[in-house]
């Protein structure tokens, strides 16, 4: 990818809210809860899933300003294929801190003080990932399809 | 806009450099027309020359009238409203040749992106990912993912760019829209639009030229032509000697056949992508073939550390001080390496949007400071090299050449070093300077500057908007683009590699759009269509 920071922002925001959303729709109601059979449509488990993907968001945009400092250092000022795949360890091991803390905000009652049931672990794992792997691959790709002109405009949207 | 109505007659000093002496047969040019800025229909017609009704031509007819009416077809635009005019049976004959003699055969692969396809204008899938699927090769896939870091960048085979070119040709219906001869004058037409003057191939018309009238015109000519280094040219012309001094762009297989059967020693001369194509094709004859090869590499400049365009780190810049800690490159054994011929941000990121925005000097300093001749890393040629220099057989000098001499089969250089004139005795001279001439020197371009109302922008080439509309060329309701090399210094870099006539088709597309001459497209109609070149349809 060749972004600048304001396509980097926009293709973030965008990537996770419009696969972020569909995804997490998608796969709350097949994610481990500790209870034998699938959880199903739940409004509780949407809840945690969605403050969690709202969480990755919010914090993303503050890696994406790291990111672009660190890209400064690049002569090429790109930012190769495999970052945005890696980068998931370090956002993933961040969000996974701050639910281990306690941390994050709104989420109901059992989750919101750190002592965190370790099925939620996989659930997280599995949703956190599987999320991160298609934005990826979508952004490396498919997203040029529609969007003739984002790839020369650095990743903008709009 | 220049008012047409305000048109000046400017007097060419020397109308023969145009055409043959008089007295003209009919359907050709006239000495009043050559005068003339802005033609009107009369003047065509009184001249006898056929007037064709086309709203769009482009000129040139390789990969950058390609590039071009291959997106307008996307967008809509019907083969019968748009004409082809060059010299070319196939977009991409010029660029094979180029690459074929510069050590590029279609087997090798090119200096090029991955996502840079001239027939896809969505660049996915990506050569990369389309080889990977067609050959099984999980190792393609695991150099995309890993480039730059742990891999060399994954360019593609020159061969794949071409079959996928002709497929799109075919697809697009390119031929349909041809129409050969050379093309060397366009001009603007009284009331709007453009004349383009085309001479087809002898016996091809009824009259010597025909006049396209045309509301938009489109120049994408090239490289206006190479120049050799001038001690070069002035040994070749004083000895007639053409066979040992070579040009790595013109067809030199003869120094090769020549190097497997006698044991010799060749000077390359130059820092650049060619210089390392044909370096790897002398060590390869070398490792693989048994040539007994002495090279000796001549670097005009010697880079030996973290470097930009103005050289190494601690040589001189304007402003003082080294290079900046955000722009500078790795350099060694005196190559500055870069992936491609451009930071590659400049094709749709940081660079890009920066030197938009940018002026005169500013963007004339830019372009310097990024600029400079450069080469990729690659892993086989860093150990083919290694070997040579372990061996003794490929060496490096800096400096220049003061005087060149036969010496009985032998040329005898004198380069001078810092360490004082040293002579050097060699067999072959292969120059892989590739230096580009003006663009004066295209006589079309050169009409352009004189009589079109083009400019020349802070670089010395063609003034183009940010639309790669040719600024000062307006013509009523039409307008004149320019793409590719001869644009080089405008408002985006890159204008000469794939990926760059594809940035420069968008432009001009969204400006067509705006003008209502083609369709927008959208996200559905960019998916759409996508479909179809997937299946080969018809757009």
């Amino acid at each position: 990818m060749l972004p600048t920071l304001n396509g980097r922002l926009q293709t973030r925001i965008f990537m996770l809210v419009v696969f972020g959303g569909i995804i997490t729709f998608l796969i709350t109601p097949v994610l481990p809860d500790g209870a034998p059979g699938l959880p199903g449509f739940d409004g509780t488990y949407y809840r945690i899933t969605y403050i969690i993907l709202a969480t990755v968001l919010v914090l993303g945009i503050l890696w994406e300003l790291l990111y672009h400092l660190i890209q400064q250092f690049r002569w090429e000022k790109d930012w190769p294929t495999m970052f945005g795949l890696i980068t998931a360890i370090n956002e993933g091991a961040l969000v996974w801190l701050l639910l281990e803390l306690g941390l994050v905000p709104g989420l109901p009652q059992g989750l919101d003080d750190g002592d965190l049931p370790s099925f939620f672990w996989w659930a997280f794992f599995i949703d956190f990932s599987v999320i991160w792997f298609v934005i990826w691959i979508w952004t490396n790709g498919p997203m040029r399809v529609p969007f003739i002109r984002w790839r020369f405009q650095g990743g903008r949207i709009v | 806009m220049i008012e047409p109505t305000a048109a000046s007659v400017v007097p060419t000093t020397d109308p023969n450099t145009y055409l043959p002496a008089q007295p003209m047969p009919a359907g050709d040019l006239t000495d009043q027309m050559l005068q003339t800025d802005f033609w009107t229909d009369e003047l065509v017609a009184s001249a006898g020359i056929p007037i064709v009704d086309v709203p769009f031509v482009t000129v040139g007819s390789g990969i950058g009238s390609f590039v071009t009416v291959d997106y307008l077809r996307i967008a809509g635009v019907p083969t019968s409203q748009m004409r082809v005019l060059g010299t070319l049976d196939h977009p991409w004959q010029t660029y094979e040749y180029l690459t074929r003699v510069s050590q590029i055969p279609r087997g090798e692969r090119l200096r090029s992106d991955s996502a840079s396809r001239p027939d896809n204008i969505w660049g996915f899938p990506s050569y990369g990912f389309a080889e990977a699927m067609r050959t099984f090769n999980p190792k393609l896939l695991w150099q995309l993912f890993s480039e730059p870091i742990f891999a060399d960048y994954y360019t593609p085979k020159a061969g794949q760019a071409f079959e996928t070119m002709e497929r799109e040709k075919n697809r697009i219906g390119y031929d349909e829209m041809l129409v050969k001869g050379l093309v060397r004058i366009v001009r603007r037409r009284y009331g709007g639009g453009y004349f383009t003057i085309l001479t087809p191939p002898e016996g091809a018309s009824a009259t010597k030229r025909v006049a396209f009238r045309s509301q938009y015109v489109h120049i994408a000519v090239g490289y206006p032509g190479l120049k050799f280094l001038p001690e070069l040219q002035r040994y070749r012309t004083e000895h007639n000697d053409y066979r040992h001094i070579v040009n790595a762009y013109e067809s030199h297989e003869h120094v090769y056949e020549r190097l497997l059967q006698q044991p010799s020693t060749v000077m390359v001369r130059g820092g650049g992508i060619v210089a390392s194509r044909v370096l790897q094709r002398l060590m390869d004859d070398r490792l693989l073939k048994g040539a007994q090869t002495n090279i000796v590499h001549l670097f005009r400049t010697y880079y030996h550390g973290t470097n930009d365009g103005y050289g190494n780190e601690e040589d001189p810049r304007p402003g003082g001080g080294k290079t900046r800690l955000f722009m500078r490159r790795r350099g060694e054994n005196g190559w500055a390496y870069q992936g491609f011929n451009y930071p590659k941000s400049v094709w749709g990121g940081q660079l890009k949007k920066q030197v938009r925005g940018l002026e005169g000097e500013q963007r004339a300093e830019i372009y310097k400071r990024m600029g400079g001749t450069n080469t990729p890393w690659r892993k086989l040629w860093q150990k083919q090299m290694n070997q040579g220099r372990k061996e003794g057989w490929y060496q490096v000098l800096v400096g220049t050449v003061d005087d060149m001499q036969p010496h009985g089969e032998r040329i005898l250089n004198q380069v001078r070093t810092a360490q004082g004139t040293v002579p050097v005795e060699v067999d072959f001279v292969i120059d892989c300077t590739g230096l580009e001439a003006d663009i004066a020197e295209h006589r079309l371009l050169k009409d352009l500057l004189e009589h079109g109302g083009a400019s020349r922008n802070p670089v010395g080439r063609l003034n183009v908007d940010r639309n790669f509309e040719l600024i000062g060329t307006r013509s009523g309701n039409g307008a004149m683009y320019a793409s590719g090399a001869t644009t080089l210094g405008g408002y985006f870099p890159g204008v000469d590699t794939f990926l760059g006539l594809q940035v420069a088709a968008q432009e001009i597309y969204l400006d067509l759009r705006k003008r209502k001459f083609c369709k927008r497209i959208g996200p559905v109609r960019s998916t759409i269509q996508w479909w179809k070149w997937l299946f080969g349809s018809k757009p």
